[in-house]
């Protein structure tokens, strides 16, 4: 009663040097193999756990979602962590699989049970796996039991469509051995539909699992502003550690006459006398570092940390980056990232369902020659037809008219039937065609809500639920519907078709499937009358030359201008088959499906056959509707500067007619392929000969198209020549691409000279990659799952959030920290370049300038909040010109505020501060003058404190400076900065601290608050630091204006003055009470309900200038 | 009406929140705050808006300047080197250490008579009273009083710490190089007999220093024997609480000796060492004249390259003679104006074509 299976080693396939042996165990647990759950590795503990932690717990969520296994001959419910490979696990209808399952059995006898693989592989099609047909009949638990075998397979791989591996199952003492395909592997994270249940073996848990394998592991991403933060970091370390070399080098030149180094006043103790002189070499040196060492802003990193945790709730608290139909906000899951949006230079953007809505609607089609259009469930002929368009026309609105009432009353009508069928022949041929020639299935659920597969139908007359294949498929079994010629179901053998109500059987013989090379599918039926029928749908590149009757040119020109339309098209063509062809077609397919050997080849030879002299009977054009403002959008970050990839598993010819619908192609540019290529040289010579056309050429634009295949091979051995190629290409399309190969190209174009930064957006899991491999990664949070929304940096919910979620948070971002960063090390520059000047003053004896309690507060408390305020709120430019003018991005491009030459300004800026500051005090005190009213003197810590007070008044009055956007906060802390630092002053040295050891500061701030010449000197050295960069920043604007800096004038006539924005907070109402009516028009002005927000949404999205300003003043004299 | 006013300001512009946050419950708040749309005052610095700003600080500080400038040239100050470094000088015989005590005389002439207070400093230079060895090389507590410390000064004080076993009272670098000299001035008259000037000792040294921070250590018996176990820095004569004959000016809270403790910013360095009253209105405090400086050379500086100096300055309510300031607010308000004019040449040059330039795209 006993019984696990075991697992052997030593199982061939030649590129696979291990197998492994796998244990089924229904009772005991085992040693082996034991891989735990963990949905996505996030093992590095980092001040990112808050995001952590929200990663985390979804994760838990996945890992502790109970499943049942079979242990000791009865069900256990266990959490999916606690799965172990061996265990045989039952899954019902629509749940997910745990792990990878080998299928033993299903409810139905068959041993077959369908899945979609939505969030693995984009693909919504219901998937058929069958069981090894020995295990098939074990459908209970208790049966199961009974079960001995070994299942050998391969070592875990990555590829989702490959699997081989056989199970060796004893029966009566005897070895069956069964092959094992993809075919019945059932993946981790696909679901189970329309089967009760299901038993599997767990083959792959945990890491091993195909699809966890299929993630690149989650490396910590760092954004340009990082790198070049660290860059700056080395250059003041450099400058740090240079400054103590020369300051210990300059000690010893001075130290080397007695009388500097030890006079009669300041005798060393002999402890230092004795002290060998190396060991005194590094303690001065390392003494230097630590009184210099505040040039190295670490109170940096933590800021920017607060700033990019707290600034990234903008994000998704932002209403224009909500979505109201779905009620989904954006979502921020790497806040390290949100400079990075202000960066982007390329776009690699999924297309099905990142673009489109993936939702595919019957639009036109063209039967027989003639043109037709879809409108509410009618079709209408479009242009004028040759002949009796009357009598076609009625006849649809006939039958419309009837399948309305079909609608109603059912089945009860009955009208000139033989009329009909005279009329409509070739249309009834057609959508029959429609509706047989496919691989749809139908669930009769009777809604029960969850609505998880995409394509479900909604519409009512049957309330039948379509699962197709393709979407396309779906959609066009649907529109038949509506025509009037339902699907309504298929067993076994046959599939049953109402037309008008009247039910028709159809047998099923065979179904020669779908494949991509073919590119067409066929069915063979026997109709009710008996006849044969033969019917064919594919692309009009492989099934118009198979046709031989028909209105083939015609059709040909519609299909033209359906694509042209960006519609995706099929054409339906159908045969039929004499008793004697069929017999023979019967023959032949079974021998080819039988055979042992070259089955493939054998079976496209049968298809190839059969699928031959068909008549046309015409195409359909079916939608992918764009998502809203798709194109604007592209448009806008093609004029951002922003090259924009389509990257897509789809087919060449439908990606290009959606990149041309999508506004990412225009009929004006000048389109290059790169397709089909098979082998090395070949592609080489296209590429050279694309490279030629690109400079010959004399047209502005080049688009790309490039497939799969092709793109393996220019990236293979002419990466250089592609990428020339690529990069004078402002639009480029790869279709036909895996998951990995997307992110392989995402790579490339990382690792490329100019080190761009990327841009990834998809929306299915098959996008994970991608997203994990730029430098940013969106998740559009749509149908598939939400797999590529978990995995991403951002996620929103509709691509064209996208435009806002660059041109303003981007920017923001980045105008934020780049002036974070260089404020820092300004502030830190100008702090510690004083102590440094003071060295040379008083002999390099590491004598501090300030007070110690200053050196630790001065970057913790008096210039800390006024630059997190601002890289908070800091707005140079209105949004909505932001946003309407994306050119403006590109004077963000490159990471220019924190280039070298911004570096340096800023950096010399803040050498000149601390060299202002403190020549200021020295020359203020000249002879050593008394400073006071009553002749009395000051000391060194006066000195010290006079410099420092000058130094925090600059250095926050800068920020002032800096800042663009004066919010009541802006105003509190900026101001409340240098309150604080007096009144903390005055308290400091208004004391005789007990637990100090030295009173130095007693009352020297007081001392010096009391002094007039040091006010006035302060105002002096504040107002002279500030000129200088006034001076500069007005000359630069006045005769070297950016786009941004003239954005701005355009846009100053906006409304709220200094004293309205200090005024509009709650304590200001009650401060400004006594101004009486002014409160009035103040508070007015600044209640935020007042400021309309609608004109956001509903301006177009290009506005020149006139309307900005039409729409700001409207804005002010709205509040 | 104000009443009115601010019924409705409450209605409508209290809690920023709008009606349609409570319509979802994943829809973001409609705030202001959360929208990025808080009221804010949008200043721009173009040459339009600063160009009255520069003009206003021309306008503003060039006068100050000039106040200031004139007082400071107002100030009398003249400066007395009495090191003796020079052959010449009568102090020149007081570099040899051998001779004990030295007193010599320096006969200068005042100009100008000096007006009001008077004040009396002793400069030091190369005196690097800034070391950090020396800075820290005092015990702050001791100075207070504090009868531990008194008696066990603290390890900063080293190697001022303790002599022959006794703790030294005050210890340190800075309390042992107390500044000795003691400086005597007199007015020579048309009389045969040349005039002592009187100079005050108290009021040199901060209030707070003196009343607060020095005190002498507590208990009612003599100093003397309040600082009963301590013995004096290696360096003075006397010990600390014979600094002075008067109670309120001996031990601790001996003004020169609070003023020496107050250690100066830069190796070049005056400290106040007495006050000149003025003694009325009528007659001026050092009337023109010759005046010779008596001095007891006690205080060695020879070694260290150092200068010792005699200042007699009239003060300001701004304090000493110092040019500097007044310089930097004319020049400072001078730039200011001569920019404002060069911006307004520029700004009326550019500005048609700056109105009409449209954002390049």
């Amino acid at each position: 009663m006993w019984r696990w299976v075991r697992q052997q080693l030593g199982f061939d396939p030649p590129h696979q040097s291990d197998t492994r042996t796998i244990y089924i165990a229904n009772r005991f647990p085992q040693n082996g193999l034991y891989t735990p759950q963990k949905f996505i590795d996030n093992r590095i503990i980092s001040s990112k756990g808050y995001e952590d932690w929200l990663r985390h717990n979804s994760d838990n969520e996945v890992n502790g979602a109970p499943v049942y296994v079979v242990r000791s001959g009865g069900l256990v419910k266990t959490r999916s962590k606690n799965i172990r490979v061996g265990d045989i696990v039952r899954i019902a209808k629509d749940e997910i699989f745990p792990a990878d399952l080998v299928l033993l059995s299903s409810d139905r006898l068959d041993g077959s049970c369908h899945v979609t693989t939505a969030s693995l592989d984009g693909e919504t099609n219901l998937k058929t796996h069958v069981a090894v047909p020995e295990t098939a009949v074990l459908q209970t638990v208790a049966s199961l039991d009974t079960l001995i075998a070994v299942i050998e397979c391969q070592q875990p791989e990555a590829d989702l469509y490959r699997f081989m591996g056989r199970m060796i199952i004893t029966q009566q003492m005897e070895e069956i051995v069964r092959p094992l395909g993809p075919e019945s592997l059932l993946l981790r994270g696909a679901r189970l539909k329309n089967t009760k249940e299901i038993f599997g073996v767990a083959i792959y848990t945990g890491m091993e699992t195909k699809m966890a394998l299929n993630y690149k592991s989650k490396s910590q991403k760092r954004s340009a502003v990082e790198k070049s933060m660290n860059t700056f970091l080395i250059i003041y370390l450099i400058i740090l550690i240079s400054e103590a070399i020369i300051s210990t080098i300059l000690k010893y030149t001075w130290e080397a006459e007695e009388k500097w180094d030890e006079p009669w006043y300041n005798q060393k103790t002999e402890h230092q006398r004795n002290s060998s002189k190396i060991l005194r070499f590094i303690s001065d040196f390392l003494a230097f570092l630590v009184l210099y060492n505040f040039i190295i802003p670490i109170s940096l990193y933590v800021t920017v940390e607060m700033q990019k945790f707290l600034g990234s709730f903008f994000i998704g608290w932002d209403l224009d980056l909500y979505h109201e139909e779905s009620g989904q906000k954006a979502q921020v899951n790497t806040s390290d990232l949100n400079e990075e949006l202000g960066q982007v230079e390329y776009v690699f953007t999924d297309k099905t369902g990142t673009l489109t809505e993936n939702e595919m609607q019957f639009r036109e089609c063209s039967i027989n020659g003639i043109k037709y259009q879809e409108i509410n469930g009618r079709l209408v002929s479009e242009g004028p037809t040759p002949d009796s368009s009357e009598g076609s026309l009625s006849y649809l609105n006939s039958l419309s008219h009837l399948n309305n009432l079909s609608h109603l009353t059912t089945s009860s009508f009955r009208t000139s039937p033989e009329n009909e069928t005279e009329l409509i022949k070739e249309h009834n041929l057609f959508f029959k065609a429609v509706s047989l020639c496919h691989t749809v299935q139908i669930s009769n659920v009777q809604t029960d809500g969850i609505g998880d597969g995409p394509w479900q139908s909604n519409f009512a007359p049957s309330q039948l639920e379509y699962y197709a294949s393709s979407p396309d498929e779906k959609a066009l079994v649907e529109a038949a519907a509506r025509i009037g010629i339902v699907f309504v179901g298929n067993s076994e053998e046959t599939m049953e078709v109402k037309t008008l109500g009247k039910l028709e059987r159809y047998k099923l013989l065979h179904i020669l499937e779908f494949d991509s090379d073919r590119r067409r599918m066929s069915v063979i039926v026997q109709a009710p009358s008996g006849e044969k029928l033969l019917f064919a749908k594919g692309a009009e590149s492989s099934i118009l030359p198979k046709c031989v009757g028909g209105e083939i040119e015609k059709t040909r020109i519609h299909v033209d201008e359906f694509a042209l339309k960006g519609l995706r098209t099929l054409c339906m063509a159908y045969k039929q088959l004499t008793s004697k062809e069929y017999e023979e077609i019967d023959r032949r397919l079974f021998e080819a499906r039988t055979a042992l050997q070259q089955r493939e080849e054998k079976l496209a030879d049968v298809f190839q056959f059969i699928e031959k002299d068909l008549i046309l009977l015409g195409a359909t054009a079916v939608e992918d509707r764009l998502q809203d403002r798709v194109r604007e959008t592209i448009e806008a970050l093609r004029m951002a500067g922003i090259k924009v990839w389509v990257l897509t598993g789809d087919k060449h010819e439908t990606a290009v007619s959606v990149s041309l619908s999508c506004g990412h192609f225009h009929r004006t540019m000048n389109i290059l392929e790169l397709i089909n290529q098979k082998s090395d040289s070949e592609c080489a010579e296209q590429l050279r000969q694309l490279a030629r056309r690109i400079t010959e050429d004399h047209v502005i634009q080049h688009g790309l198209v490039v497939d799969g295949t092709s793109l393996s091979l220019a990236l293979r051995e002419h990466e250089k020549l592609f990428m020339e190629v690529c990069r004078n290409c402002s639009a480029v399309l790869c279709c036909r691409m895996a998951p990995l190969q997307k992110a392989k190209v995402i790579r490339l174009i990382k690792i490329s000279p100019e080190k761009p930064i990327t841009l990834a957006v998809g929306d299915g899991a098959n996008d994970v990659s991608m997203i994990q491999e730029a430098h940013v990664g969106i998740g559009i949070m749509g149908k598939e799952g939400r797999q590529a929304a978990r995995n991403s940096d951002y996620a929103i919910a509709r691509f064209k959030f996208l435009s806002k979620l660059l041109f303003v948070h981007g920017h923001y971002y980045y105008i934020r920290i780049a002036t974070l960063v260089q404020y820092f090390f300004y502030k830190n520059v100008c702090f510690i370049t004083p102590q440094f000047l003071y060295q040379f003053y008083c002999l390099f004896s590491q004598q501090t300038l300030y007070d110690s309690v200053y050196l630790t507060l001065y970057n913790i408390c008096f210039t800390s909040l006024p630059i997190l305020i601002y890289s908070l709120l800091e707005q140079h430019i209105d949004p909505h010109v932001l946003q309407s003018k994306p050119t403006l991005y590109r004077d963000i491009s490159k990471n220019r505020q924190l280039s070298i030459k911004t570096f340096l300004y800023w950096t010399i800026l803040g050498f000149s501060h601390a060299f202002i500051f403190f020549f200021g005090s020295y020359f203020l005190i000249g002879k050593d003058i008394s400073l006071l009213g009553n002749g009395q003197m000051f000391g060194n810590w006066t000195f010290g404190t006079l410099v420092f007070t000058v130094m925090v008044i600059t250095v926050t009055v800068k920020m002032a400076l800096e800042t663009h956007f004066w919010t009541w906060i802006n105003h509190l802390v900026t101001w409340g900065s240098i309150v604080f630092y007096f009144i903390f002053s005055l308290f400091y040295g208004g004391i005789l601290w007990p637990f100090l050891g030295s009173q130095n500061m007693y009352f020297v701030f007081i001392q010096l608050l009391s002094s007039g010449s040091a006010w006035f000197a302060i105002i002096i050295m504040v107002v002279t630091c500030l000129f200088l960069d006034i001076v500069k920043k007005v000359f630069d604007r006045q005769l070297h204006p950016t786009n941004t800096e003239k954005a701005q004038l355009t846009e100053t006539n906006s409304s709220i003055k200094c004293l309205d924005s200090m005024c509009c907070f709650s304590e200001g109402e009650t401060a400004c009470a006594s101004v009486g009516r002014m409160l009035e028009r103040v508070v007015g002005r600044c209640s935020p309900t007042h400021v309309s927000r609608s004109w956001s949404a509903s301006d177009p999205f290009y506005t020149n200038d006139r309307s900005i300003l039409t729409l700001s003043t409207m804005d002010s004299s709205t509040c | 009406m104000a009443m009115n006013y601010n019924a409705k300001d409450e209605v409508d512009g209290g809690p920023p929140c709008a009606p349609g946050a409570t319509a979802k419950n994943r829809r973001p708040d409609n705030t202001a705050f959360k929208q990025q749309r808080l009221p804010a005052w949008q200043p721009i610095l173009t040459a339009g808006t600063v160009l009255p700003t520069f003009f206003i600080i021309g306008l503003i500080f060039i006068p100050i300047g000039i106040g200031i400038f004139v007082t400071s040239n107002n100030i009398r100050e003249i400066e007395i080197d009495y090191t003796g470094t020079d052959p010449s000088s009568p102090c020149n015989k007081c570099l040899s250490p051998n001779v004990t005590p030295c007193i010599c005389t320096i006969n200068f002439t005042l100009e100008q008579s000096f007006e009001g207070n008077v004040f009396m400093y002793y400069g030091l230079s190369n005196f690097y009273q800034n070391h950090r060895r020396y800075v820290k090389s005092r015990d702050d507590s001791q100075l207070n009083g504090d009868s531990g410390a008194l008696l066990n000064p603290s390890k900063e004080c080293e190697p001022y710490r303790r002599n022959e076993d006794k703790p030294i009272a005050p210890c340190g670098a800075i309390a042992n190089s107390m500044f000795n000299d003691t400086l005597e001035l007199f007015l020579v008259g048309n009389e045969s007999y040349p005039t002592p000037i009187p100079l005050k000792k108290k009021g040199i040294a901060w209030w707070t220093d003196k009343n607060v921070k020095f005190r002498n250590p507590p208990g009612d018996q003599s100093l003397e024997e309040r600082f009963k176990g301590t013995t004096n820095p290696v360096n003075w004569v006397k010990p600390v609480y014979m600094l002075d004959s008067e109670p309120d000016n001996n031990g601790f809270i001996n003004e020169d000796f609070i003023v020496w403790m107050r250690t100066a910013a830069l190796p070049t360095f005056r400290k106040l060492y007495r006050l000149i009253e003025r003694k009325s209105d009528l007659h001026p405090t050092l009337p023109a004249g010759r005046y010779y400086l008596n001095i007891t050379y006690n205080y060695p500086v020879h070694s260290f390259d150092g200068r010792k100096r005699m200042i007699l300055s009239t003060i300001s309510w701004m304090g000493g003679k110092n040019p500097f300031l007044g310089i930097a607010y004319i020049a400072i308000g001078s730039i200011s104006f001569l920019l404002g004019v060069v911006l307004l040449v520029i700004n009326h040059k550019y500005r048609n074509s700056s109105n009409t330039a449209d954002i390049t795209i």
